[in-house]
This record gives C-alpha cells, structure tokens and sequence, in this order.
C-alpha cells in the first residue's frame, strides 16, 4: 500500500472517528452514562464544544471527499472500477453530507424549517451515520473494497 | 403564597377599572399589529419602569395555558443509572416565584438607586424567545421548534426530556417535568426523563389573532407586542425618554423580548435574586455564532478538496512531461 493511500485511510477514519463520537454526543447521553466522567473526555458532555468538533470534522469530510472523487475523476479511472458496494457507501456518504448540510443551513440565523422537515432531517442524518458504521464495520470485518 | 393572593386581589380591585381602558386600547393595538407582520418576527417590549409586579400576568399565563401543563404518571418508572434525576413538579404547582413546569412567567424584584433615590423595581421573566434560539436549534429530535413570527416552543408530543435545550439556554429556561412524554413508550428505564416546559408566548392565541395572555391581562401596559423593527424603534425611543438602557436586543445575538430600564441591567442584575429557575441578567455572547462562522467556512470545503485534487493532478502531469 502505498503512502499516499494509508494517508487518505488515516484522514478518513480519523474524521469518521472525531464526526460519529461529537454527533452522537449531540444527544445527552455521554454524562448520562458516564463516560463524560473519565478524564479527558469531560467535552463529551459540552454541547457547544462537540457541536464545533461536529462542524470542522464535517468540514473535514466533505473537503476529503470532494478531493477523494475528483482525484479518481482526473486520474482517468473509470466509473466501472467502483465495486457495488463503493457504490453503496457513496450513497450513504451522500446522505449523511447532503442532510448534514441541511442542517447547518437549518441552524443559521433567520433560517426557518418546517418543523417536519426538521425531524426528517434529524432521523435521516441520525439513520445515515448508523448505516455507514454498520456497513464500514462489515468493510473492516469482510475485507469489502470501494474500487475492485 | 396566600400573602401573594391577598396582595394580588388588593391591587387587582384598585387598578382594574382604569387598567382595563387603557389595556383595551394597547391590545387592540398590539392584535393589529401581529395581523400585519408581512412574516418579519414579533418581539414583545417590556417597560420596566411601568412594573408594579401585581403578578396579573402571572396568573393569566396559568390559566391561559393551563390545559398544556404535565399530568404525570406516577409511580415514575425507575431510571438507570441512578444519577438521572427525578424531577416532579406536580405536587408544587403553586410555586410562582420561579420557573417551574407549571409556571412559564414570573416576576423578579430588584432594588436600584435613581437620581439618588432607592426605588423597587419588578421585572417579568419568561423566555427570551432568541432570533437563533439554540435551545431549537440544538434540539437532537426537532422537538423544540421555532416559528416564523419568531416564537419557540417545545412540542410536548415528542421532547424526550433531556434537557439539553436547559443546558444550551444561556438563561437556563426551559423546566423539566419526569414522568411525562414521549420517553414513557420508548425505554423510560434507560433514555429520556420527562418533558421540558417553558413560556411559548401563547402561539395558540397568536394563531387566532390574539396577544399573549400576560400581554392582554396587564393592567399597567407593561408589554407591546409587534413586529421586531417597531419593536426596537419604539425601546430605543422610549429608552431615550427615560434616559433608560436596553436589553435583549443584542443579547445571544438578539432576542425577541426587548426590556426597557431606568436602571442599567449590570445594577438589576446584581439586585435580583437567582439560581435555579430564575435567570439573570448578564450580558450573552451570541451562543450560536461559532457555528455560523464555520457555516461560512463549510462553503470552502469542496473548494479547498477540488484544488488539492487539481493541484496532485497538475503535479503529476508535469511529471509525467
């Protein structure tokens, strides 16, 4: 494997690592169930810290993938190389950045939602990140690829 | 309490003939003025100095909205881990001096010097009703829901009672009921603990065409209600007449409850009594506005991924070459 490509793997579990704990933690549970109590993770239970971790590892990811697409699409490799299942998890990424976005947008000043829409944004971006860590847990697990 | 009541029907039967004249007037004003709000939000007034703290609008906020108050099931189920606080309100409905699930609005008394004489003054406090209000916008489930007129409120069929909208409130309003909500059908052992309840400025009566009931019951003209912009002329005209200061208009980066003072708020601030169920009167940074400027910096992000992609692409060409 070569450097270039353990980085990318790096940026991209590093960011999924910080996205999916300070999205989760947009939920009060983390004091709940004490795992704000151990040392060093105190911030878990900081809702406008994880909510600024959220957005720059949103940031992060959306820069990351942008770069992942367009590198694939100037270095001429073809569509056809992107297994089914790449094929799914660019899907679910979709999803979760599409929806995720939304809700920024959602919580800017003098922006307003229809409260449905709001809640279909939330269960929808929640009912993404879960799909994606199932389905990368089956990756790591099955030893699936994006590209054959 | 009974010392409230007696206080409360004293001053209710020397004011009420001639509060009611010119209450009349204001809220037939104030009606019109929410039916012509081309969308832009209404914010409420609140002149101070007009406070003799009778408690009316109290009163008429219990019962105005008394139909939307928690009616626990008890015995509460039990909830783990035993950290999770109960909180049950329902025994103490009659509290009024503070913000409980039973009770949306309540008066604070301070104590101030004018032109060197000590006068008392009484402050109505519920909630703020923010321009970015982050106990909505931070609400993991869309149960706390802000409209258009610029009112938030909490939807009691669906908030779970985590209180992070309490934790995010830079005044700490909304007030947890356990026992009660949506939590009771999902895992009341294990998530949730109740409902959380605040002022919704009335949003039933604003959708007939009605003021809020404190608005309407105040026999002192305490409050106007109108669109934000006359809103804010009006504080600042009426703060300038009275050589006053102002708050909530810039307060979390703007609020939708506009307080006209004699005394500045640092002075009320430090007179008034608070702590839990009982706000103060600081100053507050915009909470939200971290998150907006890196909103901001969001729109650079594919920006920022297509260059570095052009960028390895133009490298590599040249390489190649």
């Amino acid at each position: 494997m070569n450097t270039t490509k353990k980085t990318r793997q790096y940026v991209y579990w590093i960011t999924l690592f910080f996205i999916t704990l300070s999205g989760f933690a947009q939920m009060p549970i983390f004091k709940r169930y004490y795992i704000a109590d151990i040392p060093g993770l105190g911030w878990l239970a900081q809702f406008y810290v994880t909510h600024i971790i959220h957005y720059i590892a949103a940031i992060v990811l959306i820069a990351f993938v942008i770069y992942v697409f367009f590198d694939f699409i100037f270095r001429g490799a073809g569509l056809n190389r992107v297994t089914g299942f790449g094929f799914f998890k660019i899907a679910i990424l979709a999803g979760l950045i599409v929806t995720g976005v939304l809700m920024v947008v959602k919580n800017l000043p003098n922006i307003y939602f229809g409260h449905t829409a709001v809640i279909v944004l939330d269960l929808s971006h929640l009912s993404f990140c879960m799909i994606l860590l199932f389905v990368s847990l089956y990756s790591v697990i099955r030893k699936k690829r994006w590209v054959g | 309490m009974t010392s409230k009541l007696s206080r409360r029907a004293f001053l209710k039967g020397s004011i009420t003939a001639a509060g009611s004249v010119v209450a009349t007037s204001g809220i037939a004003r104030a009606a019109k003025s929410i039916t012509h709000t081309n969308k832009e939000p209404l914010a409420t007034l609140l002149d101070i100095s007009k406070c003799i703290g009778c408690e009316e609008c109290v009163f008429a906020c219990r019962e105005a909205n008394a139909d939307k108050y928690p009616e626990p099931a008890k015995p509460f189920p039990k909830m783990y881990p035993n950290r999770v606080p109960v909180q049950d309100w329902s025994d103490k409905r009659d509290v009024i001096d503070r913000l409980t699930p039973y009770n949306w609005l309540f008066i604070q008394h301070a104590s101030a010097t004018v032109n060197g004489e000590q006068i008392d003054l009484t402050i109505p406090r519920r909630c703020m009703h923010c321009e970015n209000p982050p106990c909505v916008k931070l609400c993991p489930w869309g149960s706390a829901k802000q409209e258009e007129n610029g009112l938030s409120r909490i939807d009691p069929d669906l908030c779970l009672g985590g209180s992070k909208c309490k934790k995010a409130c830079p005044w700490d309003i909304p007030e947890r009921q356990t026992g009660v909500g949506l939590y009771l059908d999902l895992l009341p052992g294990l998530a949730g603990n109740g409902t959380m309840y605040k002022c919704d400025r009335c949003y039933n009566r604003l959708e007939k065409g009605e003021v809020p009931a404190c608005i309407e019951a105040c026999p002192e003209d305490v409050q106007t209600i109108g669109p934000r912009s006359e809103i804010l002329k009006k504080a600042h005209a009426l703060a300038r007449q009275m050589n006053g200061y102002i708050y909530g208009e810039h307060e979390n980066g703007g609020t939708n409850t506009i307080y006209v003072s004699p005394v500045p708020f640092e002075e009320l601030n430090k007179s008034i009594e608070t702590g839990k169920g009982k706000p103060h009167l600081n100053k507050v940074k915009n909470m939200m506005a971290d998150g907006t400027n890196l909103a901001k910096a969001m729109i650079v992000a594919p920006i920022a991924g297509l260059a570095a992609a052009f960028g390895k692409f133009y490298l590599s060409s040249k390489e190649d070459k």
